[in-house]
């Protein structure tokens, strides 16, 4: 009796891994020369350009102070660093021999043209949202207008048996959304077009959606925020802890300008997103993306910040100094952050008000804290000007001070070991954005 | 290399990514006008403009500042007359002078934002900007003058 128990136990055992091998298992496509790939209008090139740039695919498939698309962009994960591949059309060591098929192969599903499965930090689950038309003109794009590189893909360090590239077949079949795009006929087209480019091109759930403990996107919890590369994506969803709702037009705004006077600026991964992702879509595409996550947010577009109580109450605590000799935070606030972060009666933007900003009611310190120890550089946030960094200048003891007295002005909790959380963010390894 | 403009003209420096955009001006290119002060940023003695923004330059790294624009107070008008330096020299608000170049860079920018500021206005924005002779009353004054005739300049070029 126990012997057929095991017998069918184990029988099953080797069906099912048969299954698995015959499902995992994907087959090599042919590779290509230049002479056989199609030849694209210049209209389907310039489509792929911006659809490239709106997906900012050159801010992970490219090294800081490295050539575009020629990968090695190092990540770290929590499963291992790994480092990104060279998508420039060398046929060596880019994609220089991938067929149309094999590329958009590799962007529905995450398989590389010799059939090995990619990592998920590739997010072929938000591309396979996209239209062929639309994968097709970004292959276009790369194919005959990108210098082809020959650069050698430096080696992960996923330790065994993560490494097998086949589990990632089981990590596909358990957490990827393989479905294609649905619009919902309920919206308007807009509506639905700020869907397609957020879903899709635009990855945002890729950062803004919470990952299960082996990293699969949880989809019940859409955009509700997550943490990123040393960094919090906000919940963009009415789980928002942001005081002032986000209004479509703020969203227009924050994703146009790299500020929203009422939330914060784009800083830390975000930016790249927008100034050399986003950027590239038309001002309609913009419009789409701002009205769909106005929508998620469930605010009303006609609230009007100026009418806001809290914003009101915030701008006029600006006036009540409180007693710097007796309050740390205070008195480094005043000496160190309050020439800039001070408005009159009016909010001016480039006058960020901190106690009304999502980093000060985020749950979680970090993103305050790594905008104090590092700032806010020219080409983040909004161009052109820039925060400086404390870093060198401020202790942690005073860096948590600081963050605690606007905690505090912000009318919310406390945040838990502070000063500590300061001391493990400064010397974590800083990722490049 | 880091390239910005620096008051109004394009400048390259072959520095280390991390130097202070201080010791760059002052330094490298030989601008002494933005003074070394705390190093710290929490005595606005380095301040200049980034993007018409006051900054603390001795705690901006040169790789923050890539393509943006930049003034100093040698920059901040053709011939010296600011609204600002017109009534810095009237109201006689220098002593030893250190921090003066700081504190005007800081008061422009106030002026901007904010055009007609209040006392607690110019003291919340202007606090950060220490001075050790204690011309703080002076400061004050002149920021109000300059408001004053910044207005006036502004009514009869509507009237």
């Amino acid at each position: 009796m126990l012997k057929r128990i095991v017998y069918s136990v184990s029988g099953a055992a080797i069906v099912g891994l048969g299954l698995f091998i015959i499902y995992a298992w994907q087959p090599a496509i042919d590779p290509v020369t230049s002479s056989t790939i199609n030849s694209y209008s210049p209209e389907v090139i310039a489509q792929g350009k911006t659809l490239a740039a709106a997906g900012y695919c050159s801010t992970c498939h490219t090294p800081p102070g490295g050539i575009a698309y020629a990968g090695n962009y190092e990540m770290h994960t929590e499963f291992g660093t790994i480092y990104s591949s060279n998508i420039t059309p060398d046929v060596e060591t880019g994609i220089g021999n991938w067929s149309e098929e094999a590329f958009m192969r590799a962007m529905r599903t995450g398989v590389s043209r010799d059939g090995h499965h990619l990592l998920p930090a590739f997010p072929y689950e938000h591309f396979n949202k996209m239209t062929d038309d639309d994968i097709t003109a970004i292959y276009a794009y790369i194919m005959t207008s990108v210098p082809a590189i020959n650069q050698v893909k430096k080696d992960n360090g996923i330790p065994f048996p993560l490494n097998i590239s086949m589990l990632q077949a089981g990590w596909k079949l358990l957490f990827a959304d393989t479905d294609s795009f649905q619009p919902n006929s309920a919206k308007s087209a807009e509506w639905n077009r700020g869907a397609y480019l957020a879903e899709g091109i635009a990855h945002c759930g890729a950062c803004h959606t919470p990952r299960n403990a082996l990293g699969g996107e949880q989809y019940s919890k859409m955009y509700q925020g997550a943490p990123i590369d040393g960094w919090i994506a906000p919940s963009l969803t009415s789980t928002s802890t942001s005081p002032i709702p986000w209004r479509s037009q703020d969203f227009y705004e924050y994703l146009t300008t790299g500020n929203s006077p009422y939330h914060g600026s784009a800083a830390g991964p975000m930016a790249p997103v927008m100034h050399k992702g986003l950027s590239a879509l038309p001002d309609s595409d913009m419009q789409a993306i701002s009205g769909y996550f106005g929508d998620l947010a469930r605010t009303n577009d006609t609230d009007e910040p100026d009418t806001n109580t809290t914003l009101q109450a915030a701008i006029a605590a600006q006036h009540t100094q409180p007693n710097h000799q007796v309050d740390e935070g205070a008195r480094l606030y005043a000496t160190a952050c309050q020439a800039c972060h001070y408005s009159s009666d009016q909010l001016v933007k480039g006058r960020p008000l901190l106690t009304i900003g999502s980093a000060t009611h985020l749950d979680d310190p970090t993103n305050l804290i790594n905008v104090i120890l590092d700032g806010v550089r020219a080409d983040q946030g909004i161009s052109g000007i820039v925060m400086p960094g404390f870093r060198g200048a401020l202790s942690d003891e005073d860096i948590s001070a600081i963050a605690a007295y606007l905690r505090q002005s912000a009318g919310e909790n406390t945040w838990p070991k502070l000063q500590q959380k300061v001391g493990e963010i400064r010397n974590q390894p800083r990722f490049e954005h | 290399m880091a390239k910005f403009i620096l008051n109004g003209k394009p400048m390259t420096a072959d520095v280390e990514s991390d130097t202070p955009l201080l010791w760059v001006i002052r330094d490298e290119l030989d601008m002494t006008g933005t003074k070394f002060g705390c190093g710290i940023g929490t005595c606005g003695a380095c301040t200049v403009h980034v993007g018409g923004r006051a900054t603390r330059s001795c705690i901006t790294p040169i790789s923050s500042v890539e393509g943006a624009e930049i003034t100093t107070i040698e920059g901040l008008s053709e011939k010296g007359d600011h609204p600002l330096q017109i009534s810095w020299q009237k109201l006689q608000v220098p002593q030893c002078g250190y921090c003066q170049s700081g504190q005007i860079m800081q008061a422009a920018a106030l002026l901007k934002d904010i055009p007609e500021p209040t006392d607690k206005d110019i003291d919340a924005v202007m606090g950060g900007n220490l001075c050790r002779c204690m011309t703080y009353v002076r400061i004050r004054s002149a920021i109000h003058e300059a408001a004053n005739s910044i207005k006036e300049s502004n009514d009869e070029q509507t009237a």
